[in-house]
């Protein structure tokens, strides 16, 4: 399946939107290929809801243009709704309505019924089935989202737009989450999916990059990491704060991140590193472990962020 | 089809699943009825009644008679002129003077009609109209005996009322009309501009616009529930109106109900409307309450008469939908009158229906701000 031919699903070109004198999208351009998993991948404010929202012709976009499933989202808006599977990031999910009643309205809305795709479902929903009377109010994050996901395919969609849907969700829920939308390229469906968190991006068959309304990259996820240029070390120490506040004073460096239990860093000039451990000694961090790794999305991310200065 | 079905059962199980919309909808109506009936119906005894006769004949007497023996009043007295009537009432214990003119008895015979001028203490509108309806009752009693003694067959005492103080009395039973209007305003102006503005603040509207839903499915799913359930409070506050303080509906029934539906479709297109100006349930809330219910409250003729309100406000209450829907009941209701006395205020009513109708479908909002 994956060799045939790719056919584009979305194409998006110059594309931009601004609210008063914010401007949330700064003409960006890109398109989606048939049956792939694409990811928006940004902090909060990167104006993927507002991308999501011209996608799904529930916003006009200010400038340029952009087809979805060959129609475009202005002129043929209405054709267009009923086509695509939306999953605002509040989930939209009547709260005072049992999990089956919620199911059943969305399939009714789109002139089907339960029974006619639910071998489309069955993997999520079997999930919350044994919860089909419970009110979705009392739903737990997790089951909120496979619910409102099934509600979302319910009509067997081609593309299925996804906005931010493991926001507030538990570490399990979500890679439960992607098994099951890597089940659903069986069924050719086209998913659009967007998140701020970083490792989710290696999930995707292909991922933008997206800060303050421009796209930084699109690329496979493998292809952004190889397109690091720098070498990169990472430093961990008991004495996490005060390693920063030294790899920062350290003349050499030029980038110092915090990731978890370590710290990311680049220099100014390659191979640098092996003064860092004499500095790092005379300050008094005497089990300061450097390693080079491989980088990663978000390192990706802050290096095209414009991470030439040492950081917050 | 199977699509606006599946929408209109959706409201319905929201309707019927949250407590509170079903206290709005039907304990603070059949509350509201009882509070405003038993507030303002009181019990009509003894009421001190003086007399005028400038006639002084069998007839007067006999009339005089009935309604002293009544048990509803009491002859405080009898009066020599029109001077002292003024005096009488401020004197604050009679309530009602009832003056026969001269030769009453002889017009009767000889002309087959003759006036009985009753004049009440305004200041007390629930006694000074009860004591009304009561004597035209008795008048009219008075009527049906000389008929029957086929001594005359048509033979006529005109009560001819006349109020002081407060010349647009208001019924004990006006309030029917004027919380019908009031209740009607509020179920469905106010609940349909919740309901909708909720779609929009829970993010449910999203999902609801892109779907194959028409903006006029969304709009009818979401009124026709209403509008059913607007028609049982009509007839929940006219039946707790008849079984409790025995008020009738003396006009047609079916008038009555045409008109009903169509002040609710005028007022559930209004809550649409309201809907698409305010983002949140706060913001439909306040419209509502301050625009809707507050002049309707105040200007529509449901506690200050229209007549009596300064030039300013009567033209703000010209262009209330309420005021004309009260006047449109209290013919039918009270007075029992038919179409052709309430066909303007109808029409006014229809136009408003069409323009909020065609307004809310125009300014449906296909998408999000």
């Amino acid at each position: 399946m994956r060799n045939e031919q790719k056919q584009e699903v979305i194409r998006a070109s110059g594309i931009a939107k601004s609210f008063g004198t914010t401007e949330a999208l700064k003409e960006i351009s890109f398109g989606v290929n048939e049956g792939e998993i694409f990811g928006f991948i940004g902090p909060d404010g990167a104006g993927k809801t507002t991308l999501f929202r011209i996608l799904t012709t529930l916003l006009l976009p200010g400038k340029g243009s952009m087809t979805v499933l060959g129609r475009d989202v202005v002129r043929e808006f209405r054709k267009l709704r009923g086509e695509i599977g939306y999953m605002p990031g509040r989930f939209s999910l009547y709260m005072d309505l049992t999990v089956g009643e919620n199911l059943r309205f969305y399939a009714s809305v789109f002139g089907t019924t339960i029974e006619e795709n639910y071998d489309l479902i069955r993997d999520i929903y079997t999930h919350i089935e044994p919860f089909t009377n419970r009110l979705a109010g009392r739903l737990s994050g997790g089951m909120k989202q496979k619910l409102a996901l099934s509600c979302a395919l319910i009509h067997r969609p081609r593309l299925l737009v996804l906005d931010e849907p493991t926001t507030g969700v538990d570490a399990v829920s979500r890679t439960e989450f992607w098994e099951m939308l890597r089940q659903l390229r069986e069924h050719r469906i086209t998913v659009l999916v967007s998140t701020p968190y970083m490792d989710e991006a290696m999930r995707c068959d292909r991922v933008a990059l997206l800060q303050e309304g421009r796209i930084l990259a699109i690329d496979t996820p493998e292809n952004i990491r190889q397109g690091y240029s720098r070498r990169l070390y990472s430093v961990r120490s008991a004495e996490k704060f005060r390693l920063i506040t030294a790899l920062r004073k350290f003349p050499e460096t030029r980038t110092a991140w915090p990731f978890g239990e370590d710290v990311h860093v680049t220099f100014r000039e390659e191979g640098r590193a092996s003064g860092l451990e004499n500095f790092l000694r005379e300050v008094g961090i005497t089990d300061a472990r450097i390693t080079e790794i491989r980088a990663g999305i978000e390192d990706c991310f802050l290096e095209l962020m414009g991470g030439a200065h040492a950081g917050p | 089809m199977k699509r606006f079905a599946g929408f209109v059962r959706k409201e319905f199980i929201h309707i019927f699943r949250d407590p509170l919309t079903m206290i709005i909808l039907f304990v603070i109506p059949a509350l509201m009825t009882l509070l405003f009936g038993f507030v303002i119906t009181t019990e009509l005894k003894d009421v001190r009644v003086a007399f005028l006769d400038l006639s002084r004949d069998e007839m007067t007497q006999k009339i005089a008679d009935k309604i002293s023996s009544s048990g509803f009043f009491m002859r405080a007295g009898d009066l020599e002129n029109y001077g002292e009537i003024d005096g009488a009432l401020r004197s604050q214990r009679v309530k009602v003077v009832i003056i026969f003119g001269e030769h009453f008895g002889r017009n009767l015979l000889s002309e087959g009609r003759a006036t009985l001028h009753i004049v009440t203490d305004g200041s007390e509108p629930n006694v000074a109209t009860q004591a009304t309806s009561f004597i035209s009752a008795i008048a009219a009693d008075v009527n049906r005996e000389l008929a029957g003694t086929a001594v005359t067959a048509n033979l006529l005492v005109q009560p001819e009322v006349r109020m002081v103080y407060n010349p647009a009395l208001k019924s004990q039973y006006m309030f029917v009309p004027g919380l019908i209007t009031m209740i009607m305003i509020l179920i469905c102006a106010l609940m349909t501009s919740i309901t909708l503005t909720r779609e929009k603040e829970f993010g449910t509207m999203e999902a609801l616009l892109v779907s194959p839903l028409k903006p006029i499915q969304i709009i009818m799913g979401k009124v026709i529930p209403y509008f059913f359930l607007s028609l049982i409070d009509a007839v929940l506050i006219i039946l707790l109106s008849r079984l409790v303080f025995g008020l009738e509906v003396k006009g047609s029934l079916f008038l009555l109900w045409l008109e009903v539906m169509l002040y609710i479709l005028m007022s559930l297109s209004l809550g649409i409307l309201i809907s698409s100006v305010a983002k949140t349930m706060q913001q439909a809330i306040f419209i509502t309450l301050v625009g809707g219910m507050l002049p309707t409250v105040l200007l529509s003729g449901f506690i200050f008469p229209v007549e009596s309100m300064p030039g300013a406000y009567r033209w703000v209450s010209a262009v209330l939908p309420p005021r004309y829907f009260i006047v449109i009941l209290k013919n039918i209701m009270i007075k029992g009158t038919g179409f052709l006395h309430v066909w303007k205020e109808t029409l006014i009513l229809f136009l408003f229906a069409v323009f909020f109708v065609v307004m809310s479908i125009r300014s449906f909002k296909v998408r999000l701000e």
